[in-house]
């Protein structure tokens, strides 16, 4: 059947720009869940492999000081298939190359260098030697961001004493897959260090011979989880035991998760809007052509072809559509699926190759590309299977119009001739008008989803951010000290101010709801920290606690109602204390109490656990180096580098994303506005002839014609903005409440640059069409009756 | 004296009686127009040096088998097409190298068209379609006003789709003369007509041209319906092949029979 192979080839280059504009519809749903989707399967490949093959721990547990016996104890727990017991302790980088103290962490490993849990993969170098005593191997994140290698020294505050410890090997750990403090708001590759040393030599250097602090456990697979932290929670008690945490809480590993969650959702919603919307385009123009060639079906039909033969050919054509999307969109998804995964291995690291795009997942797109085209294909094709071959040879029906809504509603006047087109022909077809002006508003919606993020984010770090901590410099001690302290802060030349904040780890309990958190104690009168509640200052009470509405909520309680809280250090005791009101905060389940008020619960002198400064402007460089002399302190932090730090970090990935999105949305509105207006051309070219033959101008047909696109954009624009907030809104939801509650937010700027994308998009497509309209053969249209 | 010759001669004759009834000053005056097409392959002449004046007031009958030039000539003098050569004024403005927005502005001021397949615009009601052109014109007659000068006073706010072949073509004759054309082209109005409906048609025309004046050029290929003109023109093989002009119309529509 090689003429119509002929046809069909004929047919595709003269449909080059409808064909051109749904293959890159279909393209940007093929990337995208290429993209999104390898994203997700390889960090969950990798991740799940590493966890696997490290022995990363079910549940953490810390303790003040344990005895080595009670690790036994701890392994024949009910549920328990191995407890591993090291000594985990902060320590102070001070390090002549950067200006603050950086925060460090020293992980024993067992002498034999062979960790039962949480394996260290070795990138580089070796293992410490058991009778070298400043041996170290250091995290591959904090080591890349130095460029330190093996060979290379670095000083360290190990119990108040400085020490220049040998780094002889890099690793990575699974437990910081995301270096993360749990200090700071955001990973920082540059201020966080994880070292491991073997525990022959930690020991003594803490003081801990013979003794743990910290305790991993590997689970029975059947075991209870509630039951063995509960069982863990009692045997530890009497050592200064925090409560026990599960994995799912572990900070790494909880990022991973909620990072693996969103992309999951991102990677089934994203390729279904352009696909849904590539399926509608492929429908609007397969039924256009079917009914513009049906005298050449009918005669195919008479001349003796099947039904089936004739469908297959308009298939063809659309399975040829899909053939260069699916080029296009495998070629850009590869290329952003590597992007995307080079930007995840810059935070979340592992062993393995991140990368991995696999053969069942291309396989699985194309099916679902090639699937949403013949959807889109097969209500058209049914069509040539009705069609009588002689009645298909005649012209059809006149096009029958009805009096419009606005002609009942006696506006008649209001609008001219050329309006009344455009309401009556948006009326004749209000399914296809609906689709098209919300597959707009989806491509809009698509780049708000997309975008809302860092504009929340942003605005919580430029505004809310600096607005509640008001300090230069945030100084963290090793432990607490007493409120004494601050007085030699505010000694070192260049401090304006200082103020305490003791904080103190508890869990909180109303009945059987509790939440381990921490009461942050304010010194009163407070400069340096704002509380704050829909956004307007909240006065400490002097007596009771400032709870977040979260965990008032998590609690089921009521401002005056009693709290139980455990007090996670001091004499570990428990106290029942009145909840004086409510603030709101977007991170955690913060609790703020009056310090004085909080030393007489703790039944303690005041002391303080943070430091808060106000330097002098222009001495802040002056300030850091004495701080990193003070062996107490171990980070020190400030607002302003934790906002420029965000900006450094997302700056890179928001452009790439930006730039996808943008492409995106204008590929959805040509698609959309391109096929519709060719279509409104070829129905309609009649008519804007015999108008042009009347004496109407180009630009009065021209408006008839694209004023129902027009119509489109301009509807679409308003419903993709309502409907991108109404996403973002669903996707802020889907992220732990516990962890993160986003303000939703959506600069104007965003909703602008995303209207005009639309706007643009649309006219460019229109503009194409235009030009075809001014060479329509107004003679030629007079002598056709059809 | 050759066959031709005496066609000839009495072309000029003619030519000459014609400037003596006419005193005034055509409104539309062609000359030598000659149109050159190019379709598919091959080159087709379809005009070769005609010249043809338009007075005020005056019914003109063209007729011309398919292929004659008849509709051409029609698109020229209309402002739909241009000539490959030759020269066209509408009351002194020359026209021949008119632009496509010159040409626009000639249609929508001063000509009417009615076609044979009614171009209605299905979309719009049958005031509307006459309203479409009042609405962009300079000195236009109530829309109302028109369809009851066609008779159809009763059946103004129907849809194309709810009129019959003849109501649709007094629609497109109602809207082709609501801007008070200078000049009505009808390019085979009773094309796809039957008869009584095509009579009816034609007596609109006619009628139309009795009482606003409107210069009128109907094209068909339907002798019969040469007796209301006041000139007949003949087009053959893209050359006037006779041209007569009568002191009288002869006959009214309503007498015509093919």
């Amino acid at each position: 059947m090689s003429a119509l192979r002929t046809k069909l080839r004929r047919d595709l280059w003269r449909l080059n720009g409808q064909v051109g504009t749904i293959a890159l519809v279909l393209a940007c749903g093929i990337m995208a869940m290429i993209m999104l989707r390898s994203a997700y399967q390889s960090l969950l490949a990798a991740r799940d492999q590493y966890y696997a093959d490290s022995r990363f721990a079910d549940v953490f547990a810390r303790a003040e000081r344990a005895p080595e016996a009670i690790a036994d104890r701890l392994a024949n727990l009910e549920g328990v298939a191995v407890a591993y017991p090291r000594i985990v302790r902060e320590v102070m980088i001070p390090m002549a190359t950067e200006p603050d103290p950086i925060s460090g962490r020293i992980v024993s490993i067992p002498d034999d260098g062979v960790p039962p849990l949480n394996a260290l993969h070795l990138r580089a170098g070796r293992l410490p030697m058991a009778d070298a005593l400043d041996e170290a191997v250091l995290l591959e994140q904090f080591a890349a961001a130095h460029g330190l290698a093996p060979g290379d020294h670095l000083p360290v505050i190990i119990n108040g004493k400085r020490r220049e410890l040998r780094i002889v090997g890099v690793a990575l750990s699974p437990e910081y897959v995301l270096a993360m403090s749990g200090r700071e708001m955001m990973a920082d590759n540059r201020r966080f260090a994880v070292l491991w040393m073997l525990r022959g030599t930690v020991a003594p250097a803490f003081d801990m011979a013979g003794a743990f602090d910290d305790v991993s456990f590997m689970l029975e697979p059947n075991a209870s989880l509630p039951a063995v932290l509960a069982a863990i929670d009692r045997e530890l008690a009497p050592y200064g035991g925090f409560h026990a945490t599960p994995r799912a809480k572990q900070l790494s590993n909880w990022s991973l998760t909620s990072e693996l969650d969103m992309l999951s959702t991102l990677a089934l919603v994203i390729p279904a809007i352009f696909l849904g919307v590539a399926a509608f385009l492929v429908n609007v123009v397969i039924s256009r052509l079917v009914f513009l060639e049906r005298t050449q079906i009918a005669v195919l039909k008479a001349l003796g072809l099947t039904d089936r033969r004739i469908a297959l050919h308009y298939l063809a054509l659309v399975s040829l559509i899909v053939a260069v999307a699916a080029v296009g969109g495998l070629l850009a998804g590869a290329r952003s699926a590597r992007w995307m995964t080079d930007l995840y291995a810059d935070f979340y690291r592992f062993p393995t190759r991140l990368l991995h795009i696999s053969g069942s997942l291309v396989a699985l797109t194309l099916s679902i590309a090639i699937g949403s085209a013949v959807v889109g294909a097969i209500g058209a094709v049914r069509k040539i299977a009705k069609m009588p071959p002689a009645q298909a040879m005649r012209p059809p029906a006149p096009l029958v119009y009805r009096r419009s809504l606005l002609d009942r509603l006696r506006l008649r006047r209001m609008f001219g001739a050329p309006t009344k087109m455009i309401i009556r022909e948006i009326e004749r077809r209000p399914l296809r008008f609906a689709m098209s002006t919300l597959g707009i508003a989806m491509g809009i919606g698509i780049f708000l989803m997309g975008r809302f993020s860092w504009d929340s984010f942003d605005r919580l770090m430029t505004d809310r951010y600096p607005r509640v901590n008001r300090e230069d410099l945030s100084v963290t001690f090793l432990r607490s000290v007493p409120a004494s302290a601050v007085h030699s802060l505010e000694a070192i030349p260049g401090v304006r101010l200082a103020e305490g904040l003791r904080v103190v780890g508890v869990r909180i309990r109303v009945g059987p709801r509790w939440r381990d958190t921490a009461i942050t104690g304010l010194a009163q009168p407070m400069e340096l920290r704002q509380l704050l509640l829909h956004d307007a200052p909240v006065e400490l009470p002097p007596e009771g606690l400032l709870v977040t509405d979260k965990l008032v909520e998590i609690l089921g309680a009521r401002v005056g109602d009693m709290v139980e809280i455990d007090v996670l250090e001091g004499d570990w005791s428990t106290r029942s204390v009145p909840i004086a009101g409510v603030i709101d905060e977007p991170f955690g389940l913060q609790i703020y109490a009056n310090a004085t008020w909080l030393g007489r619960v703790l039944r303690e002198d005041p002391r303080i656990s943070i430091a808060l400064l106000a330097v002098e402007t222009g001495r802040l460089d002056e300030v850091r180096a004495r701080l990193k002399e003070m062996p107490s302190v171990i980070g020190v932090s400030s607002t302003e580098h934790a906002i420029r730090r965000y900006r450094e970090q997302t700056g890179e990935s928001m452009s790439f994303m930006t730039f996808v999105l943008t492409l995106s949305a204008a590929a959805i509105a040509i698609g959309v506005v391109y096929n519709n207006a060719r279509i409104a051309l070829s129905m309609r070219s009649r008519d804007l002839a015999s108008m042009r033959v009347l004496g109407f101008t180009r630009r009065e047909i021209s408006t008839i014609l694209l004023g129902e696109l027009g119509a489109q954009v301009l509807l679409g624009i308003p419903l993709g903005l309502v409907l991108g907030t109404w996403w973002a809104g669903l996707l802020a939801a889907s992220m732990d409440p516990e962890a993160i509650r986003f303000p939703l937010y959506i600069a104007p700027s965003t909703y602008a640059a995303a209207a005009v994308i639309a706007l643009v998009s649309g006219l460019a497509s229109a503009l194409l069409v235009r030009r075809k309209l001014d060479h329509l053969d107004l003679v030629a249209v007079l002598k056709s009756s059809e | 004296m050759t066959a031709t010759g005496m066609a000839s001669a009495l072309t000029v004759a003619m030519a000459v009686l014609a400037a003596k009834v006419d005193a005034r000053a055509p409104i539309v005056s062609a000359h030598a127009l000659l149109k050159r097409y190019r379709m598919g392959e091959i080159d087709v002449v379809a005009l070769r040096g005609v010249d043809v004046e338009l007075y005020e007031g005056e019914l003109v009958v063209m007729l011309g088998a398919s292929g004659s030039g008849k509709s051409t000539l029609l698109n020229i003098l209309g402002g739909l097409d241009v000539p490959t050569s030759g020269t066209l004024e509408y009351r002194g403005e020359n026209l021949t190298d008119a632009d496509e927005d010159a040409l626009t502005s000639y249609r929508r001021r001063h000509v009417g068209f009615v076609f044979q397949f009614y171009n209605l615009l299905p979309s719009l009601t049958a005031r509307e379609n006459v309203e479409l052109v009042t609405e962009i014109a300079d000195d236009p007659m109530d829309a109302v006003d028109a369809l009851e000068l066609v008779g159809l006073g009763e059946r103004i706010d129907h849809f194309p789709a709810q009129l019959s072949g003849g109501e649709q073509q007094r629609v497109a004759v109602a809207r082709a003369v609501a801007k008070r054309p200078d000049l009505l082209l009808c390019d085979e109005p009773t094309g796809a007509l039957d008869f009584e409906t095509g009579v009816r048609v034609i007596d609109t025309i006619e009628r139309v041209n009795r009482e606003l004046g409107t210069t009128t050029v109907i094209i068909t290929h339907n002798a019969p319906i040469a007796a209301i003109g006041d000139r007949v023109i003949t087009l053959a093989d893209g050359r006037i092949a006779s041209l007569e002009t009568f002191a009288k119309r002869r006959a009214s529509a309503g007498e015509l029979r093919w």
